[in-house]
Parts: structure tokens; sequence; C-alpha cells
């Protein structure tokens, strides 16, 4: 068993972090098959925390337990100070409208244009806000996505899978949010989509104060934006920190993961472009 | 929570907004609403604001762009945020371009025509490439013919209709047999009532019911599967691998429609009967071996023909309207949906014109 330094521990809170989201000692099984187990995490206000994680530990899963699509078996967890387990659907309303979630394939509303898609969560909750100002409200927030104008009024299948990220991206970022979450934003893009979106988030997180929890498979977009990293492995996450943190972990899953061929790769081309 | 510290409309150059606190998403539409009240030149005073997110800066951003409004008092954070929103002032389109009046009428029209068009030189190419697929079955029907696949349809079009075709049919012949008895008894005729049932169930209703049913179950079922298929892409897949999706996905379930609807047809004229003839011994005191000797008597053997003669028929079209709409299933979930309606409503069509299509035909050639 590796030794975990204290301030890798996952359970542990970093000097001067603001915790936005803290997990504790969460547990999900599917049936027979554990999936978490006593995990704790903690995640700091205004920070990019990567989570990393082989297929099937649960990356997924976690974010669902997070954002409430998941009731966990046993386990705390606190988003923005309130309490997520077992709120009524209107307490739940009011944490819901202070975050905004890109899912995996992009979960646009297939029968709405991308325009529409980001007007969805102001109509829920700001019925007020009319055109002309909702629609110009829809249209800034394309061009934050990164997307060009024509794209508004588009509809979902018109568009290439980088599009329809940007397109989930804009709609996340409807509501103002604190709090983004972003399920493997960069998966099925091209190598130059994906540095263009790891720095699209970037950008935004700086310009909007934003916390972002990402779970990622892309080692470039680790190298590239995240401030600390959680690993999941073995039912809970075994260590979060920077990538020169858990490198000096002899945890075998994480020397393979970060010195693999591929880990490698990704740190001599971030490398390379800082001393450029 | 912000509040409006001054509206200063008798300014003596334009007016003032001045709020307080926060001016954020929450506060959007009052304080466009607030904004929208003052008459210009307006000066936007933000110097009481501790909290601005990009929904206030971009209202504010706006009434500059629009009114040529004058912002003091922002600090530099405000600054920034407002240039920032500037930055991303690129007008889209929320939904696409539609023109209204008499053209678009017009293209409109067009559009209907020709795509009604494309439909039916499609449907005409499915049923041509069917045709192929069936002929390249026939020759290679070792290689080529997908037992499973057929069997397994056989179980989910015919064997799981059972139950309710059965039910549906023995309900009808109950029905028939009320109503028919309730008009005949004014003639004192009610043992008409049998060759009411009788004819009627087996030349029409039996194979009628019958296909209306296989069309809701079947034919709505063959439409979203293939349609869901196309949408995943698996159809692109099974075409890439050399598999023809005719052959795989279609030929058996045409197969399966055309061998059951027949036996379904079958069972429902005979539970139809079995129906009626509980209905006349319970309420007419006829029984059950008089009803069959008289069922044997007033149905001539052209009527139980003429009922399955058409079945099989009816069975190719729900399935060749099921399959081709799926097939013609692109883009979105919604369309999964409309295709199956539209694959429902065509089949049902279809079987009525060519039941009545049939019903002139069996005349006359003499089978009344």
């Amino acid at each position: 068993m590796t030794t975990i330094p204290k301030e890798l521990d996952p359970a542990n809170i970093p000097t001067g972090c603001h915790p936005i989201i803290t997990v504790r000692g969460l547990r999900n099984s599917f049936g027979d098959q554990v999936i978490h187990d006593n995990l704790d995490l903690t995640v700091c206000r205004g920070e990019i925390l990567g989570v990393v994680g082989g297929s099937g530990t649960g990356k997924s899963v976690l974010l669902r337990s997070i954002i409430g699509l998941q009731t966990p078996d046993e386990g705390e967890v606190e988003v923005l100070g309130e309490n997520m387990i077992g709120r009524e659907e209107d307490e739940a309303k009011n944490i819901r409208r202070r975050w905004g979630i890109l899912f995996q394939n992009g979960a646009l509303f297939s029968t709405l244009t991308v325009a529409e898609n980001v007007e969805v969560p102001i109509r829920e909750y700001f019925p007020g806000i009319k055109p002309p100002l909702l629609d110009e409200m829809a249209s800034y927030k394309i061009a934050m996505g990164g997307l060009p104008a024509d794209a508004g009024p588009k509809y979902p299948s018109e568009l290439s899978g980088g599009m329809v990220k940007r397109a989930g991206l804009a709609r996340a970022l409807a509501l103002d949010p604190e709090l983004l979450f972003l399920d493997e934003p960069t998966a099925g893009l091209d190598p130059i989509a994906a540095a263009a979106f790891d720095e699209l988030i970037k950008s935004l997180q700086r310009r909007l104060e934003l916390t972002v929890f990402l779970i990622t498979h892309d080692l470039d977009t680790l190298h590239a934006i995240c401030d600390r990293i959680a690993v999941l492995a073995d039912q809970h996450v075994i260590a979060v920190g920077t990538i020169p943190q858990l490198l000096a972990l002899d945890h075998p899953w994480i020397q393979e993961y970060f010195n693999g061929p591929r880990g490698r790769a990704a740190a001599e081309s971030y490398e390379e472009g800082a001393h450029a | 929570m912000a509040e409006v510290t001054e509206q200063d409309t008798d300014h003596p150059h334009g007016s003032v907004y001045r709020v307080a606190g926060t001016i954020n998403i929450a506060r959007a539409a009052t304080t466009q609403r607030e904004i929208d009240a003052l008459p210009d030149p307006l000066t936007i005073d933000l110097s009481d604001i501790n909290r601005m997110d990009t929904v206030g800066a971009w209202i504010i951003y706006r009434t500059v762009r629009d009114r040529g409004a004058k912002v003091i008092g922002a600090s530099r954070d405000e600054v920034s945020l407002l240039k920032q929103v500037g930055e991303f002032d690129k007008p889209a389109r929320v939904i696409p371009d539609e023109s209204h009046g008499p053209t678009a009428v017009l293209r409109e029209l067009g559009e209907w025509v020709a795509e009604t068009g494309a439909t039916l030189v499609g449907l005409l190419g499915f049923f041509g490439s069917t045709l192929i697929g069936f002929a390249n079955v026939i020759k290679r029907p070792t290689r080529r013919f997908r037992l499973n696949a057929v069997v397994q349809r056989f179980d989910v079009v015919g064997v799981r209709a059972l139950g309710i075709i059965g039910l549906m049919s023995f309900l009808i012949g109950i029905v028939i047999a009320q109503q028919g008895s309730v008009q005949l008894a004014q003639f004192g005729a009610e043992v008409y009532t049998i060759n009411l049932i009788g004819r009627i169930t087996v030349r029409e209703l039996g194979t009628l019911m019958t296909a209306i049913m296989v069309a809701g179950r079947s034919g709505s079922a063959f439409a979203a599967q293939l349609g869901t298929m196309k949408i995943t892409e698996e159809i692109d897949a099974m075409r890439t691998i050399g598999v023809s999706p005719i052959e795989a996905l279609v030929i058996p379930r045409i197969i399966s429609a055309v061998v059951m609807m027949p036996l379904l047809a079958f069972w429902s004229m005979l539970l139809s009967l079995i129906g009626g003839g509980v209905f006349v011994w319970l309420s007419l005191g006829i029984p059950p071996l008089t009803y069959i000797q008289r069922l044997h008597d007033v149905i001539p053997l052209t009527d139980m023909w003429v009922g399955i003669i058409k079945a099989p028929v009816f069975g190719f079209i729900i399935a060749l309207a099921g399959c081709f709409q799926g097939m013609l299933v692109q883009g979105n979930s919604e369309e999964v949906g409309s295709r199956t309606t539209t694959a429902v409503v065509q089949s049902i069509f279809l079987v009525i014109v060519l039941d009545a299509v049939f019903a002139v035909f069996f005349s006359s050639i003499g089978w009344v």
C-alpha cells in the first residue's frame, strides 16, 4: 500500500482553500458491484480540478453523485455550502442555478437550435428576461463558447463534434455559474480542437472566476490547465495534487499513467511549450 | 440585493441610473426595465456596485451600444468585464431564417410536392432493393438466409401478438353478435346473427383488424428499431462490414410479417367466431354444436380464402412501410418518432385502400 503524504490526502483541505465541493465518505454501488467506498474529495473555489482514473473507476458516477443525479448509498456531498443529499426538488433548484454542466456528448436538446438550447436554462429560471435581451444573451454566450455567430440558428445534428461541445459549454455558461462541471470535454476532438478547447476553458475560468470540476483522459489537458489532479483508483480518490506531487508517489497506476509513453510525450510537449 | 438609489429623470442633462449592490442575471429583467424607462441622454453610475456578472455587464454594454449611454464610477474589474463582454458581441440568430407571405406558401407547396415525389420514388427504390435482396437470398439461401433472425421475428411479430389479437377478436365477435342480434330481433330473425358474425369476421374484419394491430405493434417497432440503428450509425457500420442491411434487417422483418399475418388473421377469425358463439349461446340460447353447424352452412369456403389471401399482402405492406420509414431517419431523435408515426399511418391507410381494391376484385370474380 502506498503511503499518501498528508498534503495529498483527499480528506485534507489545503491551506488557503475555500471548499466549494466537499465529498466525505461517499459510497456507491450497483448491486454487488461497489463503485466507490469511503471516497473523500475537496474542490477549492477558483481552481481547475482534474479527475482521472481508469475506465470503470466511477468518474462519471462521482460526477453524477455530486450533481444529484445519483443518490449515493452513504456519505455526504456538499456543494456551494449546501448539503446535496436528500434535498427537496425546490431547494435543489436554487443550487442547480449556480452551476453549469457540460455532458460528455453535449446532451444538447436535438429539437432546439443552439441558441434556443442556450436560452432554455435562462427561460426556466428567469422567465422575466424577454427578447431581445434574451436573444442577445444567447448570442454572447455562443460567442463566449467560441462558436461563430452563424451557429446560433443551427440544429445540433448540423454541428461537428467540436461545435457540439462548444454549444454545450455555451449552455453550461448560460446562467453565469460559479461552478462548471465538464465530463471529458476534449474526448473525440482532434488535438488542435482539443488544445483550443483547453485554452477556452482556461480563459473563461480566469475571466469569469469559475471553479471547474473536470473529468478527463486527456493528458494534455491535465498538463495545460489543471491546478490540481484527483486520482480515482481502488474505489476512492487515492491522492489529490499537482502532477509533480503525484509523480513523487510510487503508486503503480499513477506511475504508469503519467510515466507511460503518452504521459511522457504530453509532459515533454508541455515543457517545451512552457520554455518556448 | 441591489437597490435603486436614484433615477433622476429631471436631470438637466438627461437621466442618471444609479444602483447599489449586485447587478446580475437574477436582476436582469428588472434592470433592463428600469433602464428602458429612463430618457436619453443616459448616464449609468456604477460606483455603488460591488458585484456584477456577465449578464449585468451585457445589459450595461448594450445600453451604451444602442443608446450611447455614459458609464461613470466603474471600477477596474468592471471596466475589464464590460470590455470582455463587448468582445463577444457577435449577434447570432436564434432560429433559422424563414420567409413569410405568398412566396413562402408557394415554396412550402413546392417543397411538399418535391418531398412527396421523392418519398414515392424512394419507396419504389426501396421496394426494388428489397426484391433484389430477396433474389440474392434465394440464389444463395444457405449463406444469405438468416434463419435465426427470421425465427426471432416470428416470435416477436406472431407468437407474442397472439394474446392481444385473440382478446381483441374475441371482444369484437361479442360486439358484432350483440349489435347484430338487437337489430335482427326487430324482424324476428335473430338466428341470422350467426350469418352476420360468420361472414363479416371471416371475410373482412378478422384480417383487417389483425392488420391494424400488426401495423400498430410491429410496423411501428420496425420503423423505430431501424430508425434508432440509423441514428447510432449501426446501419452504416453494417454496410462497411459488408453486411447488407436489406438482407439482415429488412428481409427477416418482411418474411415474418408476410408469414405471420395469415396465421394471425386465421387466429383472429377463430376467436371472433368463438366470441360470437359464446354470446349467442348465453344470450340467444343457441348451443355451440348448432352454432358450428350453422357456421358450416352459411360461410362459403371462398370467404375464408378472401380473408386469408389478403393477409400476406397486408403484412408485406406493413413491413415495407415500417422498414422504409425507419431507413429514412436521419439526424435527431425526434425524427424517429415522426417516422414511426408516418409508418403506422401510411401502412394502415394502404391496408384499407388495398382492402377496398380486394373487395371489388373478389366480387368481380364471383366470390360474393
